[in-house]
């Protein structure tokens, strides 16, 4: 009981940190940390969408980013239609409305997530890991390819999307109101995780990752459960791209880059795999690390390698699973 | 009136290579039976258990069970229809208590599991049935102990616990006495005692105590063939089977 | 008629680079279990050597050596310190580990290089085309390539087919835990296998030079299309990366070649362009699904 408390005290303190945040960075006259905790917080979400299928699933799943960025699209697209005045479909000129555009980029990462996954999981191990990272690579070609929305260079956004009674564009504010935007939809989906995980379909989950053949024998088509929680994280991630859109104003294939998808893995090793705070510690980590690193150098990445490797190597549970002591995780 | 076999295995080939692993191999067990396989190492006893699983695909021939044809049916699919098993080396979810481990084993033959809401851990519904499964297997003060810090023979009774917690209509035991001690061992097969006549048994196992115990027929498997089917105290007489099998323990 | 002919090639000369990497990928996954990202680094490792040493030198073939010689030692170097410690962990961990040794790879490309682009010249006596059919001229340098490609695919064939060394390669590759126990210093195997593969990415890199430009990503690029490659051959067999590579160098060439030109037909030229880029692009991507749904485990199975 001592360690659940740990667990569940940490995640209070943290979550107090980040409500008091905005008024706290006014106080010290440093307002553009709401927007470092922003981008660190939207991060967050789509690592912990990866832990889902990766760090309780046990599908190492390369490609993850590709629905960080077709979440982006979608709220760009549709926003740039709506903004240009230009027919998207049927005459329909999009939308600037955060009502629709987010559930649609949802739905659509889901959806695309069903495909991929659909084929992907009827393969195991190595060639699930290579394949989830080609079909990233497909998905980042195509947006490349799409001239009509910027291509390479990516998508201007005119204005953050309409989120009525708050004015996500507002020249003073716009960037806190989204901060607690971003804030209560990562928490929302954690305690939705953390429902998730003790729940008979999360325990199918977790029965899987450790023996899938064991799981088979006993009567689960274990294919279906991990299909299922494949698009879930989809779509979570493609609602963090929705909300990464707002707040740069800016979507590129760069946020679908493999990179970006090692990026996401890293964060989710880094925190803790398999725990439910360890995507946030692990972004908040590796953003302010590469922060860090890049005030010393524009080299940083050349540091940022070994330090990888040395945590891979010899830190393997991550830093929440440190803190609150190794063991049993998950919702008891 | 005849009754209808539980489990029927019809001229099965199943061939790797150059080795043929089973050659043409035909098994019936009927309701009620504990019904043993004996054979020499590489029999075929570890191919036919995938087989009937349905792990493994046969080349040809068929597999009948409750006189369904379920040759070409994946695993989930024969264990939803009241097929269990129990693995010859130890498979069980090592991070799960041996109370979640037996409780995966209800869940599944409690309808879907796409619920994402209600805690699992807390579902009478699935603890209960699984608390009564690991008492019978003697395993019942362990419930709440993390299934890798099981002893050997404490996960053995888990995997047994699992097969049987479903209440199935056949329950295949791949060697489940494997490693195990003389104690271990002896009240394995009290376990497996108390089950007969109830569930129908098809047990793969070395040790001739037990299987002298608990079977009432006993079929003989040489190169992949059934070379003899009999009740105990015949095959312990059967000539052919002492010679390929009983054959070196007799000289001893 | 002539420039499928043409195309055709090009296929054949982008599958004997894919060829190059993926044969080394394989055996390194076949028989070492391990999956290492940081294969496409190797490439860009040898394409730089060979690049800068061409033009401070003005050598073709000591860009070669150079680029042979730094790939191998750079492979080795990175076997001994990183990948051996990943032996006995599992995908997840060596995944992470080598996507470090490529942030780390990359940015000391970046260090020693600077950012803009190399570029190594076709050396004159592969300059100029050559008519292998009369009227249609290729030229020589792409079929060097082509014809390095398939003395390494014969070699590798010999190699692994007639050797003491090969017949281990065969058996790591199906039974890695009998080829230990069989007395083999199965460090030493690994060694030499991640060297060969080392090597032939380098020289993967070396011969692409001339004829893309030099820069930090290209690794990255080819090392994506060499998991397609070899997901498609199947992992572990060489015979599957020979297979798998071909298709890949074929269906992208065409796909480039005549996915724009087919569009054209139907839309407005600019379009057609520009869905027609997007849409060949993903071409190997679509084949590569076409292929798991039929077989999830590749052409070629690891026996093979």
């Amino acid at each position: 009981m001592v360690k659940l408390s740990r667990e569940i005290w940490a995640t209070a303190l943290i979550l107090l940190a980040l409500l008091l945040l905005p008024p706290l960075a006014y106080g010290l006259d440093q307002p553009f940390y709401v927007e470092v905790w922003s981008r660190i917080m939207i991060y967050a979400l789509a690592a912990s969408s990866l832990n889902l299928i990766l760090g309780y699933g046990g599908m190492v799943s390369f490609g993850h980013a590709a629905y960080f960025g077709i979440g982006g699209y979608v709220v760009g697209i549709l926003s740039f239609h709506s903004t240009e005045f230009l027919p998207l479909i049927g005459g329909w000129e999009g939308t600037t409305s955060a009502f629709i555009s987010w559930p649609l980029a949802v739905i659509i990462s889901g959806l695309i997530a069903l495909v991929l996954g659909a084929i992907s999981l009827r393969t195991s191990g190595v060639y699930f890991i290579m394949i989830t990272l080609a079909f990233a690579q497909m998905v980042f070609y195509f947006f490349i390819s799409l001239e009509a929305y910027g291509g390479d260079d990516g998508l201007m956004i005119a204005r953050r999307n309409d989120f009525p009674p708050l004015n996500l564009a507002d020249f003073f504010y716009g960037h806190v109101y989204l901060y607690y935007v971003v804030l209560v939809a990562l928490f929302g989906f954690l305690y939705l995780k953390s429902r998730l995980i003790g729940s008979r379909f999360g325990m199918v989950l977790q029965g899987a990752k450790q023996n899938e053949r064991r799981m088979a024998s006993l009567g689960y088509p274990v294919y279906r459960y991990k299909l299922a929680a494949f698009v879930i994280a989809g779509a979570v991630c493609g609602f963090a791209g929705a909300l990464w859109a707002n707040h740069q104003t800016f979507i590129s294939p760069d946020s679908m880059a493999w990179t970006k998808s090692g990026e996401l893995m890293v964060m989710v090793i880094l925190g803790g795999m398999g725990t439910l705070m360890g995507p946030v510690v692990g972004a908040a980590v590796l953003l302010t690390l590469e922060a860090v690193l890049a005030s010393y150098t524009e080299h940083w990445a050349f540091f940022l390698g070994p330090i990888l490797i040395l945590v891979v190597l010899f830190a393997r549970n991550g830093i929440w699973g440190w803190v609150v002591g190794r063991g049993r995780e998950d919702g008891r | 009136m005849t009754t209808k076999p539980m489990l029927q295995v019809i001229d099965l080939e199943k061939t790797f290579g150059a080795l043929r692993a089973t050659d043409g191999l035909n098994l019936e067990v009927m309701p009620g039976e504990c019904h043993a396989i004996i054979g020499p190492n590489g029999a075929g006893k570890t191919t036919l258990m995938g087989q009937l699983m349905g792990e493994l695909r046969p080349d040809a021939g068929r597999v009948l069970f409750k006189g369904e044809d379920v040759t070409a049916l994946p695993p989930h699919t024969r264990a939803l229809k009241g097929l269990a098993r129990s693995f010859q080396i130890t498979s069980i979810l090592k991070d799960f208590t041996a109370l979640e481990n037996v409780a995966m084993a209800v869940q599944a033959h409690a309808g879907h599991s796409f619920r994402f809401w209600a805690p699992a851990r807390k579902d009478r519904s699935l603890t209960d049935p699984a608390r009564a499964a690991l008492d019978k297997v003697g395993l019942g003060h362990r419930a709440d102990t993390l299934a890798s810090l099981l002893a050997h023979g404490e996960q053995r009774q888990l995997e047994l616990a699992m097969a049987m917690a479903t209440d199935p209509d056949l329950l295949l035991l791949d060697e489940p006495m494997a490693g195990m001690g003389v104690e271990d061992s002896a009240r394995m097969v009290d376990v497996l005692q108390a089950l007969r006549g109830r569930t129908t048994m098809l047990l793969v196992e070395h040790d001739m105590d037990a299987v002298f115990a608990l079977a009432d027929r006993i079929s003989v498997l040489v190169y992949g063939k059934v070379i003899a089917c009999d009740a105990p105290d015949r095959i312990r007489e059967n000539a052919q089977v002492r010679q390929a099998y009983l054959g070196e323990e007799a000289a001893h | 008629m002539v420039l499928l002919f043409e195309q055709l090639l090009n296929g054949f000369q982008f599958g004997v680079t894919l060829f190059l990497m993926a044969a080394g990928l394989t055996l390194v996954f076949g028989i070492m279990g391990v999956i290492n990202l940081a294969h496409g680094s190797l490439y860009m490792i040898g394409a730089y050597l060979a690049a800068v040493t061409i033009n401070q030198t003005g050598s073709f073939l000591l860009g070669g050596l150079a680029g042979l010689a730094g790939a191998g030692a750079a492979g080795m170097a990175i076997e001994y310190v990183v990948i051996r410690r990943l032996y006995a962990r599992d995908h997840l961990d060596q995944v992470l580990a080598t996507f470090g040794l490529i942030l780390c790879l990359n940015e000391l490309h970046t260090i020693l290089y600077g950012r803009t682009p190399l570029f190594a010249a076709i050396p004159s006596f592969l300059e100029g085309s050559v008519e292998i059919i009369p009227g249609v001229p290729y030229p020589v340098y792409r079929l060097a390539v082509i014809v390095v490609g398939i003395l390494v695919a014969i070699g590798l064939y010999l190699l692994i087919t007639r050797t003491r060394l090969g017949m281990l390669v065969r058996a790591g590759a199906t039974h890695r835990e009998m080829v230990g126990a069989l007395g083999v210093d199965i460090r030493m195997l690994f060694t030499l296998v991640f060297g060969l593969g080392a090597l032939l990415a380098g020289l993967a890199g070396f011969m692409a030079g001339p004829l893309l430009s030099v820069e930090v990503g290209m690794g990255e690029r080819i090392l994506i299309l060499t998991f397609v490659t070899i997901v498609i051959g199947g992992i572990g067999s060489v015979r599957g990366a020979l297979i798998g590579a071909l298709l890949v160098g074929i269906v992208d060439t065409l796909g480039r070649a005549y996915i724009p030109a087919t569009l054209r037909l139907f839309l407005p030229p600019v379009q057609a362009d520009g869905i027609g880029a997007g849409l060949s692009s993903m071409a190997i991507y679509v084949l590569m699904a076409i292929i798991l749904v039929w077989r999830p485990k590749g052409l070629v199975s690891a026996h093979g």
